[in-house]
């Protein structure tokens, strides 16, 4: 040991020195850092959590509130240049006039009125977080007209407000659902994988036997039978752990096959020897070893949890309004009707894959990082 | 062999035991019981339900049992009559519900599988052999794509794209008007595959993707070893030295994992059936859930366990079959 130390050949340079004095974290993290696609899927899920936890100030109108006059209105996307030139970010101010075909009176963009896009506009007093009190938005109209960046649904509610309001319910589920299987599965994986035997044979074969069931089916079952007078926070909390109490099974997989490679590794095998309780061991020595794994499988646990919770809000078992997930938005979309006059209520969807994208290419990078033995470094 | 066939046999019996006890406890969840969900859709039709009628209708329907003594004559009417309980929203037996319904399900998901490997192992291998070309690039990210997207909105993008840019109606239909009503022949199952292929590519999408992956991963592997190698020094077409060798191994990873696919199919099936509106199974699910008609769901969901443990089954045999070190015991 102390040879190397001293070696010339190894000692070559500052580099090498740091990679031998490097943490274990340190250097997951150095090799997550080559990982372009997962630090673009890093990216872009802060940017997302910033877009849900900040959605009050973001957000440039209230979630519940209704533009009459802009009923199925669509996306307004700002501009900078129309036929009279160039100009601040703006939208066209609304006009009323009938539609030349079907004579209905529609609300339509008027070329000659420019509202400009401003930052920190002026909105209607409001409260961050419930605590905050606040009068000012990020972006907004310089008349104080709403702005409606994708347009508003068949109520005339603004689409990408509650489509960021939204995104926080879904990532709460998924937060909270994955947290679920976390414990269970740990609990039941490590059991399994450190007493062995018959314990671990019956707990095998009772994960086989959920596995085998179509999930969605299974969760729409579930889903279905939860009380119709409940009300939609109990109704969230329901099919939370609904989603928690069945996505547990491939963790505790996970966990007990790492957990049966390392019993018998000659540190745990050492600890035993002297007389080490059962439990510490789990505590002291398995788990800190399992960790990246554990942390690898939770990251692509999340899309499973978050795509359940959208399929069963879609079909309407899921979430129930007035909480607002991106399933519980898409549940309007589901007529073709409304989708051919106003594809614009489909754009949550954008969100759905946005999510499911940024946990796949991060967990997949976390992968590749956390291996030891991987040379991607 | 032998021997291990039993065993997987007699398991899959357990396992199908084991999940019809399951779903007949969620059968069983919801408040209230049969009798009276039919005594309210009585009423609510008018007709007058006295609380002795309802009492009848528990005893005919073995209500007043305990739970065990329920299960066992559930299970024993499937067994020896193929009755699986009435349909209370219906008031029919639920297997005459479902009949030709399942059989349209069964078919879909085995196409779906069919299509998916059809198209999965081709560019799968394919793109591992020119790994970092522009189309690898490109099935890679769509592989992605495929994987992020949920099918029901790929349906749903899918019913936009045919009513609204091609003006096609009727996407979710299953027969040509012709066929609608004819019975059954030659014309009307090519019919049927012929309109079939397209819930089948929506729901085999996710699958495709993630068969891709597979395929690719385990090929870039077995390219880099050595009797690849050995085998093109030795002057094999290039051709033969990939299909005969390399592409048998990473075959194994997707038959293996076959079962797993099919769950997941008919795990989405539902789904896709329902914002397609495609007469079989799925709607007829969420019809039941909506009326917590739980005798009709719980068969369908116990329908589509049994096509995976099934499916499961198959896969294990047809990987023995396939490769010659797990037949014999060498590999596990």
């Amino acid at each position: 040991m102390s040879q190397t130390e001293t070696d010339p050949i190894v000692r070559e340079d500052a580099a090498t020195q740091a990679i031998d004095q490097a943490s274990q974290w340190r250097l997951i993290w150095w090799r997550f850092r080559h990982h372009r696609l997962a630090m673009i899927g890093a990216f872009v899920l802060s940017a997302l959590i910033t877009l849900a936890v900040f959605a009050d100030f973001i957000a440039p109108v209230a979630p519940h509130d209704r533009d009459t006059s802009y009923v199925l209105g669509p996306p307004m996307v700002p501009k900078i240049h129309d036929q009279n030139g160039f100009g601040w970010p703006f939208v066209h101010g609304l006009r009323n006039e009938r539609d030349p075909v079907t004579l209905r009176m529609i609300t339509a963009p008027d070329p000659e009125v420019r509202r400009q896009v401003v930052l920190f506009a002026k909105s209607e007093p409001y409260k961050m977080w419930g605590v905050l009190s606040l009068e000012r938005k990020l972006l907004g109209l310089s008349d104080g007209t709403k702005l409606h960046i994708l347009g508003t649904d068949n109520l005339g509610r603004d689409v990408f407000t509650r489509s960021i309001f939204a995104l926080r319910v879904s990532l709460s589920v998924g937060v909270a659902g994955v947290l679920i299987s976390f414990v269970l599965g740990l609990l039941i994986g490590g059991l399994a994988g450190y007493l062995g035997g018959s314990t671990d044979f019956a707990i095998m074969r009772a994960i086989e036997l959920i596995m085998s069931i179509p999930t969605l089916p299974l969760w729409m079952t579930l889903a279905a039978i939860v009380p119709k007078e409940w009300t939609a926070i109990q109704a969230y909390f329901a099919i939370t752990i609904l989603l928690g109490l069945l996505g547990w099974t491939g963790l505790a997989r996970d966990v007990r096959s790492k957990i049966i490679s390392l019993r018998d590794e000659d540190y745990v095998v050492a600890a035993r020897l002297s007389g080490v309780s059962d439990w510490l061991i789990i505590r002291r020595h398995l788990l800190p070893a399992t960790t990246s794994y554990v942390i690898v499988s939770l990251t692509l646990a999340f899309p499973g949890i978050i795509l359940g919770e959208t399929a069963l809000s879609f079909l309407g078992f899921g979430l129930r309004p007035p909480v607002v997930s991106l399933g519980v938005l898409l549940e309007s979309a589901q007529n073709i009707r409304t989708i051919a006059q106003s594809p614009w209520v489909m754009s949550p969807v954008i969100f759905v894959i946005l999510i499911v994208l940024a946990f796949s290419f991060l967990g997949d990078g976390l992968r590749d990082a956390a291996d030891p033995y991987s040379d991607k470094a | 062999m032998l021997g291990m066939i039993v065993f997987r046999t007699l398991s899959m019996f357990v396992t199908l035991a084991i999940i019809s006890a399951i779903v007949f406890f969620l059968i069983s969840l919801p408040p209230g019981d049969f009798a009276e969900s039919v005594a309210l859709s009585r009423s609510i039709n008018g007709e007058p339900v006295t609380p002795e009628d309802i009492q009848i209708m528990r005893e005919r329907l073995h209500l007043n049992e305990p739970l065990l003594d329920r299960y066992i004559w559930w299970i024993k009417g499937i067994l020896t009559e193929g009755d699986f309980g009435m349909s209370f929203r219906y008031m029919t037996p639920v297997t005459d519900l479902i009949g030709e319904r399942m059989g349209l399900t069964a078919l879909l998901l085995v196409l779906t599988l069919f299509i998916t490997y059809i198209i999965a192992i081709p560019v799968g291998v394919f793109s591992a052999i020119y790994q970092y070309s522009l189309p690898d690039y490109i099935v890679t990210f769509l592989g992605y794509l495929g994987l992020a997207i949920p099918n029901f909105l790929m349906a749903l993008v899918l019913l936009y794209f045919s009513t609204v840019v091609l003006g096609i109606e009727g996407v979710g239909s299953v027969f040509s008007p012709e066929y609608q009503n004819a019975v059954w022949s030659f014309g009307k199952v090519i019919d049927l595959l012929l309109h079939l292929w397209v819930p089948a590519i929506v729901l085999g999408l996710a699958g495709t993707a993630g068969g891709i992956r597979v395929i690719r991963a385990t090929m870039l592997d077995e390219l880099n070893k050595l009797y690849v190698t050995a085998a093109r020094a030795r002057g094999v077409p290039e051709r033969r030295v990939i299909w005969k060798y390399p592409v048998r191994i990473a075959l194994n990873p997707v038959i293996s994992t076959l079962g797993w696919n099919l769950r997941d199919l008919a795990s989405g099936a539902p789904v896709v059936a329902i914002v397609l509106n495609l007469p079989d199974i799925g709607p007829l699910f969420f019809q039941a859930l909506l009326d917590q008609d739980m005798f009709l769901a719980g068969t369908l969901v116990l329908f589509l366990t049994s096509l995976t443990v099934v499916g499961t089954f198959l896969s294990d045999l047809l990987l023995a079959w396939f490769d010659p070190r797990i037949r014999k015991g060498v590999v596990k």
